[in-house]
């Protein structure tokens, strides 16, 4: 390969990269576990008399309210450091829910081929020919928001990727020796599919985990931004920057808080992926 | 090739098909219809009134087969709200969706092409990597507020452009740089990667071995190689684009088709949020499609 000299100076760039993602989700993640609890302030809590008090760097703006203050007067902080758990909750669950339906479809594709791997591949390209977010929109327009409902709704459309991923990769471990071998040493399908593909295809998984878990945190905060998504008061950061949306000609700083917040948080995830890919990559080189 | 053709047509038919009953099933998933469009106040009669007139108390598979029959021949009914044809809306609010997408691709394609390969030739400097980080961010901003800063910084502070609406070419700029967004880094690697694999293969080294010019390299031999996959990534990503419309356009309040259906939505107007889930999705169907047959004809070996 013609990457063969550059590539340690590569493999120290791509482990920087790892590690401020693994930096940045770590803190957000501590964050949305311990922050409601260290926060002074309630995230429900209105006070109409501390409206749109500025953050603590701006002129005004105290370590009363860290972060400013929204329009009803609640806590910024204290509503960023929740609304952290909730972006953090949905990334998980609507991940594990995904990657249940899509991991299914795609090993059985890769793996028995044939008949199975046509249906699957129908499977795929029908689902990518579905507008996600309309989709997801109208569904919890028609059902009412809801936490679990929004789950439930991106776990359903988001799994085509693990899906592709899972049956190209299953194809490829299909063939080698040491599947061969288990076939040989007797033993059953269900046991090779669970002991010699899959723990050889998870790392691959775990990449399109994170960009799935990041898409899933964008993807929440546009349906709660528009309105459908996460239902108020719960302090979503999509929903914090609908809210702060008619402040903002006057007091940018009221979007421009939660929408760093989600920013980074998104930005985290996808530099800690490509680090895994990349440490895949150049195992896989090796 | 007439056989990977009908074969592609084919698939294409089948999965339009599925769309058709999932968009289907979609509308029919909030239980009562009637109940929903008659709004709270309504009494028993007037909802019992709506369901015969809306012809919703036939049996589910009536309703089913009824409403295939008509999409097929592009008749998707009345609209509750609008009190007009669903096909006559759509129509009237299409260009402006198609518009914004092909500005949106165009923008991308212009950033995303030369950022690519300028990081392919100059693989692994600090060009590459600032290329790279650029794919990283606009993969990680999320679209919606990237309108509303912009909306803040062009629109208010430098006053530049028209901060929302439809009345000419300047609304689409804002719209369109942040759906462009969406499409960069999917596009932006893809070059990169096409372009260092072209690059280091064997016909590159014979152009050098010949002594072209640099330029003529690139653009003759490499970037004709690494345009194959771009091609057809770019037209996926336009139906993507066009998907995805709806966040942009109701942030811009630009009365495309993803305008209509987020008023749709809020409204229960199910008969016009079945109709664009369709039309968005046969959109996307027919670019892949294209996507398909344009691979075939740039590159031989996928005929097969």
């Amino acid at each position: 390969m013609s990457a063969t000299l550059a590539a340690p100076r590569g493999r120290v760039r791509h482990r920087l990269g790892l590690a401020l993602g693994v930096l940045i989700v770590g803190f957000i993640g501590l964050a949305a576990i311990f922050g409601p609890a260290l926060t002074p302030h309630d995230p429900f809590a209105q006070d109409l008399g501390q409206r749109l008090v500025v953050p603590f760097w701006m002129e005004g703006g105290s370590l009363e309210h860290p972060l400013g203050t929204d329009q009803l007067g609640r806590d910024y902080l204290a509503r960023l450091v929740y609304g952290a758990r909730i972006s953090m909750v949905i990334g998980v669950l609507t991940v594990i829910a995904s990657g249940l339906i899509g991991i299914t479809l795609g090993v059985l594709g890769g793996f028995f081929g044939g008949r199975v791997d046509d249906v699957v591949l129908f499977a795929i390209t029908c689902r990518l020919s579905i507008p996600v977010v309309l989709v997801a929109l109208a569904v919890v327009g028609l059902m009412g928001n809801s936490f679990t409902l929004v789950i439930l709704v991106l776990g359903l459309l988001l799994w085509d990727r693990f899906a592709v991923v899972a049956r190209s990769t299953t194809m490829q471990v299909r063939n080698l020796d040491y599947v061969s071998a288990a076939w040989c040493a007797g033993s059953s399908r269900v046991s090779i599919l669970a002991r010699e593909v899959l723990p050889n295809i998870a790392t691959h998984l775990a990449v399109v985990a994170t960009l799935e878990m990041a898409l899933a945190i964008l993807l929440e905060a546009a349906l709660s931004f528009l309105g459908l998504g996460v239902p108020p008061p719960l302090p979503s950061w999509g929903l914090m920057i609908a809210e702060a949306k008619d402040y903002m000609y006057f007091s940018p700083w009221v979007i421009m808080v939660p929408g760093v917040a989600l920013f980074v948080l998104v930005f985290g995830i996808n530099l800690l992926g490509d680090g895994l890919r990349d440490m895949l990559g150049a195992q896989d080189a090796r | 090739m007439t056989r990977f053709l009908l074969r592609r047509l084919a698939v294409a038919l089948l999965v339009a098909m599925t769309v058709l009953t999932l968009s289907f099933m979609l509308t029919r998933l909030s239980g009562d219809l009637a109940i929903s469009i008659a709004g709270p106040n309504a009494t028993q009669e007037d909802v019992e009134l709506i369901r015969r007139a809306y012809g919703l108390d036939r049996p589910l598979t009536v309703q089913y087969f009824d409403w295939i029959g008509r999409a097929v021949l592009g008749d998707f009914g009345t609209s509750y709200f609008f009190r007009e044809r669903v096909s006559t809306l759509i129509g009237s609010r299409l260009p402006i969706t198609l518009t914004l997408g092909l500005v949106g691709l165009g923008i991308a394609l212009v950033v995303a092409i030369p950022l690519g390969i300028i990081a392919a030739v100059r693989e692994g400097s600090w060009v590459d990597r600032a290329v790279m980080l650029v794919a990283l961010v606009g993969q990680a901003m999320p679209s919606f507020w990237l309108g509303l800063l912009l909306m803040v910084v062009l629109g208010l502070q430098l006053q530049w452009l028209p901060i929302s609406g439809t009345g000419s070419w300047e609304h689409f700029v804002m719209p369109g740089i942040v759906l462009a967004f969406s499409a960069i880094p999917a596009l932006m690697r893809l070059t990169r990667s096409g372009m260092v694999e072209a690059l280091a293969s064997d016909y590159i080294r014979t152009a050098r071995a010949k002594g072209l010019t640099r330029l003529s390299i690139l653009a003759k031999h490499a970037l004709r190689n690494a345009a194959i996959p771009v091609v057809s990534i770019a037209a996926v990503q336009l139906g993507f684009m066009l998907g995805g419309s709806i966040v942009i356009e109701t942030v811009f309040a630009l009365h495309g088709v993803g305008f209509l259906a987020w008023e749709s939505i809020s409204k229960n107007d199910f008969p016009v949020v079945q109709a664009v889930v369709l039309v968005l999705a046969l959109i996307y169907i027919g670019l892949t499609l294209l996507a398909d047959l344009l691979n075939a004809v740039l590159d031989p070996r996928l005929r097969a």
